[in-house]
């Protein structure tokens, strides 16, 4: 018995080793899985998701035949206190055309507050075609007390967006990233709904 | 449990057990650790269930008449993370240590202290857990799923989530390269892979899976537990994350997590049904190639939990047919026991009975969940009650009557008395009319639209909720004739076993003595190769 | 013989139920794709149905004629490489039948080209926030006062007496009928689910994203609905109700609409 019992414990602690590697390399594979989404995210579009860095921007010929309807939505997340709105509905674009779009957000507060835009695109697969060569989303935005600013976006639609997409959606969501933190409850009712 | 077999272990000088509780605290006896492993399951069945019946009575009629609404979600959130992590899974643990040794001729399991960490990870996760229930805000009640960013307007609780879902994972996977170890290293010496039972074979494939995808949650909690309070932003969308992300890398590992809780199940299926249909079980080897195939199936289907967050058509497609596929081994299964009864001699013992109506149970719950991979289906039926009424028939019908089987077919060898069969039959018959009645009206209900995790809810939806909350009451009471049974059989009021306890099985665990001696296979067995049924 | 026991049990208890409203199946729907959805659900069950007959039947066959009661002598064959090889392709073929239909019906979920009218949903714990696009009209829609009054625990008031009870909102969405809705959902704070099972629509409502689907309902009438996904305390007590009306009473709505948020916005400027 312990003749045959030996080596099998050298091999059970080799194996086990090996099995806690293993194990080990799974959970940086769980954090592998975030920059793998993004990069999922970034090729395919997925969540409406659009370029987080400035675009290059590529001489296209403008497509002046296709007309896209382009739509603006603003949002402000869990009652922060912004005015946020577009300064138009909507716009019509040609794909390969530089169009500039002007949003406009007021500091309701009298304090200091720092926003974070996060834009959004709908239908997803015109995420990847909606290219912003200058957005106010790129950094967070410091506002004073009771500031209103105009923010521009200067973008190009990809003249490859695919043929049945006729409308796009681009939408902001406004979030005061001092909440990032503070988890504390959501204010319900109390505060100011801003659309 | 007396030393009636000469001990040669090196690392004992002692023949048995010690005497009181060091025996437990300090136990590396694969039977002990088993045995505690199973007690554990039971008594978070209990709790686990006590938390259904909170459900189920505020469930009974429409109005809220004895828990407030963020109760409720307590209660769905603890009723899940028990039964998944308290109760099916380290039932199948302890089945594992308790019978993976003994099936493969080997003394004990490879690494016993190891085994003891494992087991005692576990009390002090749940204990942990449970104290949330205390706690200002109460216990988590986002659901065991976990999704931000509900679960970061947890109060209190959530480090104390985030930490005993930790200590859970790193049971699981001590626990599982335990298992692993032991079933490569310490087979008897002329058992190959392929000869191994079907019950070794699905536990050293769940292994490998919990060792692939423990990790990764433990990866996706940490994520939430540095989002709240260490300024990260993976799941925040205000700080460039995403909340659908975690819902991915959670399904990662959720989906192998539901392969992880029925493999084994298959595994004890796989030895029942030969044992009472007296012939040996149906293409044994396309059985672990179906297995191999589910396991590696179940990682590349997660997003079909999903599918309503939007997602690319091809992506919905790909995991509609990725999804559908799993039918496939599935099916291969459910026909390969059919085949093994296919012109046996079948006997009906409680054991057998448990294991039949998983195999009607569990493939009613296969077909809901064929429908639920059909993409613009699924898109109705997604959290709905109709996947509760599918989930519940997979793990209830499917998980636990499997334990029930193995704990009725096994539990002679470890106490070496028989349970009474009436008192066995009683109980299966009470659990199998029960369980029906409680979730076959659920999918009535999903499908005229009740969703999932309310704590009230229409008039409309009042009848069959009550249908259900009645045979959830039932059942739960049917489940205290199971710990009766266990209890009697512990203290040895049945009549005494034989060595092989049942009519001719296979196996090398009915070459040992009824009940088992503390220590066995000392020295491997000379032969393990299964005789055929005579 | 258990799920005829059961189902026998059912139909016993439905046959007393004084109110019983037994609805066993999903609603057919309103809309030009719900019937489809409809088609293919019922199409899955029918095959689960129909292998459920042969596979349960083999197996009964089997519980009744090899019993070793009935003095059944065991037979020794334990693989048969024919059968796994029938019993792999068969389920694969039929999967197939399943997967064109089902994938046909995806790309057309997945059109929404030119809607007639484009609705942002904003979900908030808990309640919804409608805002018609290109028009000024946008609108809170909160769980009914009679129904958030009984659902306190201990009101006293009893949910049968309630219309609609939980299924009522104080404000609901209006569409019109035969018109293309598309529908563009955010959330405010967590993630829900808007879900009508008459329009055989549910999509989830995501914090910064913006996800898209689309409806057309035929048929007018007053739909209802519940946040699918669980969202908070209050997830069971956010409503959807989407009354679908004739084109010109859309618009008279419309109007009234407009006129009311006028007067609000005048009313605002007094206070102010």
């Amino acid at each position: 018995m312990r003749d045959t019992k030996q080596p099998k414990n050298d091999d059970s602690k080799s194996l086990a080793g090996r099995l806690v590697f293993l194990a080990v390399a799974m959970f940086g594979f769980g954090f592998l899985l975030v920059p793998i989404y993004d990069a999922f995210c970034e090729i395919t579009g997925l969540g409406g998701k659009t370029n987080s860095i400035a675009a290059t921007e590529v001489a296209t010929e403008v497509e002046q035949d296709r007309e896209i309807n382009l739509e603006f939505v603003t949002t402000v997340n869990q009652y922060a206190p912004w005015e946020f709105h577009s300064q138009v509905k909507e716009m019509t674009v040609h794909p390969g055309g530089m169009y500039e779009a002007i949003f406009i957000a007021r500091n309701l507060t009298d304090e200091v507050k720092i926003a974070q835009a996060v834009p959004s695109v709908a239908p997803q697969i015109a995420a990847k075609h909606f290219r912003k060569l200058e957005c106010f989303c790129f950094t967070s935005q410091e506002f004073a007390p009771g500031e209103e600013k105009e923010m521009p976006v200067r973008f190009i639609v990809d003249s490859d967006l695919p043929d049945y997409i006729d409308t796009i959606t681009l939408s902001y969501t406004f979030f005061d990233t001092a909440r990032i933190t503070d988890n504390s409850a959501v204010e319900h009712g109390t505060s100011h709904v801003t659309r | 449990m007396s030393a009636t077999v000469a001990d040669t272990h090196a690392e004992h000088e002692h023949h048995g057990p010690v005497a009181g509780w060091r025996r437990w605290l300090y136990a590396t006896n694969h039977k002990d650790i088993g045995t505690m492993y199973l007690i554990l399951s039971l008594i978070m069945f209990f709790v686990g269930g006590v938390m259904a019946l909170i459900i189920r009575t505020e469930l009974f009629s429409p109005g809220l008449q004895f828990v407030n609404p963020a109760f409720f979600n307590q209660m769905t959130t603890m009723h899940a993370l028990i039964m998944v992590f308290g109760a099916v899974m380290p039932a199948f643990v302890g089945l594992a240590n308790w019978m993976v040794p003994l099936m493969i001729g080997a003394p004990d399991m490879a690494l016993p202290r190891m085994n003891n960490w494992s087991f005692w990870i576990l009390p002090v996760a749940f204990a942990m857990l449970a104290s949330t229930l205390f706690m200002p805000g109460g216990a988590p009640a986002s659901g065991w799923t976990m999704y931000p960013p509900l679960v970061l307007q947890t109060g209190d609780a959530f480090p104390f989530l985030i930490f005993s879902v930790h200590l859970l994972g790193i049971s699981s996977i001590m626990g599982a390269i335990n298992i692993i170890v032991t079933i490569v290293n310490m087979r008897a010496p002329d058992m190959s892979l392929l000869k191994m039972p079907m019950f070794v074979w699905t536990w050293l494939i769940t292994a490998y899976l919990l060792l692939a995808v423990m990790p990764v949650l433990a990866g996706a909690v940490t994520m939430l537990l540095t989002d709240q309070f260490f300024g990260t932003s993976f799941f925040l969308a205000a700080g460039g994350g995403d909340p659908v992300m975690f819902q991915h890398i959670f399904w990662f590992f959720g989906h192998p997590e539901v392969y992880i809780m029925i493999l084994p199940a298959f595994g004890v299926v796989s030895e029942i049904i030969p044992t009472f249909s007296r012939k040996p079980l149906f293409g044994h080897d396309s059985m672990v190639y179906a297995a191999s195939s589910i396991a590696f199936l179940s990682f590349i289907v997660w997003a079909h939990h999903m599918f309503t967050t939007g997602m690319p058509l091809t992506g919905q497609l790909f995991f509609m047919f990725a999804t559908m596929l799993i039918a496939v081994p599935t099916g291969v299964k459910v026909f390969n026991w059919t085949a093994t009864m296919w012109r046996g001699a079948m006997s009906f013992e409680t054991p057998m009975l448990f294991a039949l109506a998983f195999l009607f149970l569990f493939t009613i719950g296969g077909f809901s969940g064929l429908m639920l991979a059909i993409v613009p289906a699924d898109i109705q039926y997604h959290d709905s009650y109709f996947v509760v009424a599918h989930f519940h028939y997979v793990l209830v019908p499917g998980s636990v009557f499997a334990v029930m089987a193995a704990v009725y077919y096994w539990m002679p060898k470890w106490t070496g008395h028989y349970y009474d069969e009436r008192m066995g039959k009683l109980h299966f018959w009470l659990s199998t009319i029960f369980v029906n009645v409680t979730f076959f009206p659920m999918h009535f209900l999903g499908l005229a639209g009740m969703p999932r995790r309310i704590p009230d809810y229409s008039t409309q939806f009042a009848d069959f909720n009550s249908i259900a909350s009645i045979g959830a009451i039932g059942f739960g009471l049917s489940q205290l004739l199971f710990a009766y049974n266990v209890i009697q059989c512990v203290r040895k009021k049945g009549s005494t076993a034989t060595d092989a306890v049942w009519d001719q099985p296979q196996g090398l665990e009915w070459t040992v003595p009824s009940p088992a001696p503390y220590h066995t296979f000392e020295t491997p067995p000379t032969s393990s190769v299964k005789t055929t049924f005579s | 013989m258990i799920r005829k026991l059961c189902l026998a049990a059912l139909v016993l208890l439905g046959s007393t139920g004084a109110n019983a409203d037994w609805a066993l199946n999903m609603p057919k729907g309103v809309t030009t794709l719900s019937a489809e959805t409809y088609a293919i659900h019922m199409m899955v069950f029918w095959w689960c149905v129909a292998i459920a007959v042969i596979v349960f039947g083999v197996m009964i066959y089997s519980l009744i004629r090899h019993r070793k009661a009935a003095g059944a002598v065991p037979a020794k064959f334990s693989h048969s490489m024919t059968a796994e090889i029938i019993w792999t392709t068969i389920p694969i073929v039929i999967l197939l039948i399943m997967t064109v239909p089902s994938a046909e019906l995806l790309i057309k979920l997945e059109d929404s080209r030119d809607p007639d009218i484009t609705v942002v949903t904003t979900a908030y714990q808990w309640r919804w926030h409608y805002a018609y696009q290109g028009e000024d009209v946008e609108f809170f829609s909160s769980l009914s006062r009679t129904s958030a009054a009984a659902r306190r625990k201990g009101s006293g008031i009893d949910p049968e007496t309630v219309d609609n009870y939980l299924l009522d909102v104080d404000r609901p969405l209006v569409v019109p009928k035969g018109a293309k809705v598309r529908f563009l959902l955010t959330s405010n704070d967590v993630v829900h689910a808007w879900w009508v099972p008459e329009l055989s629509i549910k999509k989830d409502a995501i914090p910064g994203f913006m996800n898209e689907t689309w409806f057309k309902a035929e048929v007018a009438g007053v739909y209802r609905g519940q946040c699918a996904e669980l969202c908070g305390m209050d997830h069971g007590y956010m409503p959807i109700v989407v009354e679908v009306v004739e084109p010109e009473a859309y618009q008279a709505w419309l109007v009234n609409e407009k006129d009311r948020v006028a007067q609000v916005a005048v009313a605002d400027g007094e206070i102010r």
